[in-house]
């Protein structure tokens, strides 16, 4: 829909503010976004539960208007977008109208679009040739998601905005979802998903945008946010190794202990645990753990809204580990 | 309008079957209920008409008005699942959605009306073409608030609570309106005289001699229409949120 001589740039969030109200006050749920996107660029916007990603996320595709700021999409404003069938968009709750085949429901989302790619291309790119003649209401929660994925991508998309897509997926579902998505932004897409998952933002994004707390509180090729978020701990019992060698292991930033115990700090947990059993197979009860998203924010942002009515939802996140 | 969306949304609602029960099945179960067993009645407690053409007249109505609101359960049905916010972000506009859904309707409504008419055949009634005509096009146009009123509770309620406020809505329109026996004087008639669901059976009485909507009807009706369109519009626009 957008050609290349048009804009580079693909999403522009200025000074976003959406206030929600509700019994126990108004809920703050995003207070002051600044983001600007380019064009072809795939960008995480990383936070825990209740940090206002789909609140922006509504806004960018002008499904709730913002109280301060303004969106535009390709110089345009969201409606403006849509009505171009530039934007393409799988919404964090949704589900599929029923009692249509697969095929059915994808040949009429792709009648409302002025461009849209071919049923079948479409189909092939979401992996879901096989159950095409199946009935919606007969999905199970994965195929579901694969076929929402599918109307998001029909009209071809210029813009492709995802809010947590793969939270009902398992491994292999995960896998198949993100390699369509990849095919589809080497097509010089942009695309904006929300997750909570670390790993997520650092495998398929160049960009991430962390948020919490309605603001964003770090932005930055992904490489960059992992290695500010993404710290973990190994916990061992090991009795009788100094912690001047465990502090020396590759991948550790510190060591400490409590009795038999040792508890390292690592920039790379990965190769810390190769060392540490390399150089002491007597370490037993290994655990590895990732500070989380929420603890991280927390020391990221530095609890500065403590004063402040904060978003419900906050303090519940965080439940899934970053580590899977 | 977009021909395809059209054709499978109303693929949509063919396919589901309680749809069917609650607007076919129902008023045609009743109307051979009551008007089967007084078959042979000519002069239906004194109105001059046959018992099955009195009931068919009025279940026709009756009928008619429950198809056309039900749209509205499909509406909730499709905003419970985030349906309507999907359809926000594609091309597709306030128009052509409010349009399919109303045409939608209104085939529903014309089925369930047509069906209605095969009973009353079955059970001896007989009327001329010019009343069939008359009777049909003022009762599709009597329909036009009930179709505005499908989408406005759409957007207004829960998939939970649309049930039991539309079967009230309806029962109670239905029962002012003369479905089930005559609203002739005192207040009830001044009352019913204000519903767009007396008029709507007054429009299929016209068969049988009635007096039509006048002034009056005419009036009630196009104030209903114009003021539950603006509402249904109202919803429908305001109806963006997470649900
Ligand atoms: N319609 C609403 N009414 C009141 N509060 C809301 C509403 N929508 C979202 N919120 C609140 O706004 C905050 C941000 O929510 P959300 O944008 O959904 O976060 P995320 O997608 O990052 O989990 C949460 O505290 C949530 O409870
Ligand atoms: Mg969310």
């Amino acid at each position: 829909m957008v050609n290349d001589t048009a804009t580079r740039t693909g999403v522009e969030l200025r000074g976003l503010v959406k206030t929600f109200r509700s019994a126990d006050g108004p809920v703050r749920a995003v207070r002051g976004i600044d983001v600007t996107i380019a064009a072809g660029q795939t960008v995480a916007l990383l936070g825990p539960n209740g940090a206002g990603k789909s609140t922006t996320i509504d806004m960018l595709l002008g499904l709730a208007e913002p109280d301060a700021g303004s969106v535009s999409v390709f110089g345009m404003a969201p409606t403006a977008a849509i009505d171009a069938g530039a934007v393409g968009a799988m919404l964090q709750t949704g589900a599929l109208v029923r009692d249509l085949t697969v095929r059915e429901l994808v040949t009429m989302m792709a009648s409302l679009y002025p461009a849209p790619m071919a049923v079948e291309e479409v189909l092939e790119l979401a992996g879901i040739e096989q159950i095409a003649a199946q009935r919606t209401n007969k999905l199970s929660g994965g195929q579901t998601q694969r076929v929402r994925a599918a109307v998001a991508l029909v009209s071809d998309p210029g813009l492709l905005v995802l809010d947590e897509p793969t939270v009902a997926m398992d491994v292999e579902g995960r896998h198949a979802f993100w390699t369509t998505m990849r095919a589809f932004a080497a097509r010089g897409k942009t695309i904006v998903f929300a997750t909570h998952y670390l790993d997520e933002a650092d495998a398929y994004a160049d960009r991430a945008v962390l948020m919490a707390r309605g603001r964003v509180v770090a932005d930055g090729p992904t490489t960059e946010i992992k290695a500010m978020v993404g710290a973990r701990t190994i916990r061992a019992t090991l009795p009788d190794v100094p912690l001047s060698a465990l502090g020396r292991l590759p991948g550790v930033v510190n060591a400490d202990r409590h009795g038999d115990a040792v508890i390292l700090a690592c920039s790379d947990s990965d190769a810390a645990v190769r060392a540490l059993l390399d150089e002491h197979a007597e370490a037993r009860d290994l655990e590895i753990s990732g500070a989380g998203l929420e603890q991280a924010f927390l020391q990221l942002t530095g609890g500065e809204d403590d004063d402040e009515h904060d978003p419900r939802g906050d303090s519940a996140a965080a439940a899934e580990e970053t580590l899977r | 309008m977009n021909a395809t969306y059209m054709r499978f949304e109303l693929l949509r609602t063919f396919r589901n079957g309680r749809f069917f029960i609650f607007s076919f099945a129902f008023p045609l179960i009743l109307f051979f209920v009551i008007a089967g067993p007084n078959k042979g009645e000519t002069d239906f407690e004194g109105t001059g008409i046959s018992a099955p053409l009195y009931y068919m007249i009025g279940l026709a109505a009756f009928g008619a008005m429950m198809a056309t609101i039900s749209s509205g359960a499909r509406i909730a049905g499709e905003r419970s699942v985030g349906w309507n916010r999907q359809l926000r972000i594609t091309p597709l506009h306030a128009g052509s959605y409010l349009g399919a859904k109303v045409l939608t309707a209104y085939v529903m409504a014309t089925l369930s009306i047509l069906l209605m008419y095969a009973a009353g055949t079955i059970l001896g009634v007989r009327l001329a073409a010019a009343d069939w005509l008359a009777m049909t096009g003022l009762i599709l146009v009597g329909l036009i608030p009930f179709a505005a009123l499908g989408v406005l509770i759409g957007h207004l309620l829960t998939v939970d609570s649309i049930g039991p406020v539309m079967g009230g809505v309806a029962s109670l329109l239905a029962l002012l309106g003369g479905t089930w026996f005559p609203v002739t004087s005192g207040f009830m008639y001044d009352l019913a005289r204000c519903l767009p669901s007396y008029w709507l059976v007054q429009a299929s009485h016209v068969s049988i001699g009635g007096g039509g909507w006048g002034a009056q009807g005419w009036a009630v009706i196009a104030a209903w229409s114009v003021v539950l369109s603006l509402l249904a519009a109202r919803a429908y626009r305001r109806d963006t949120k997470r649900v």
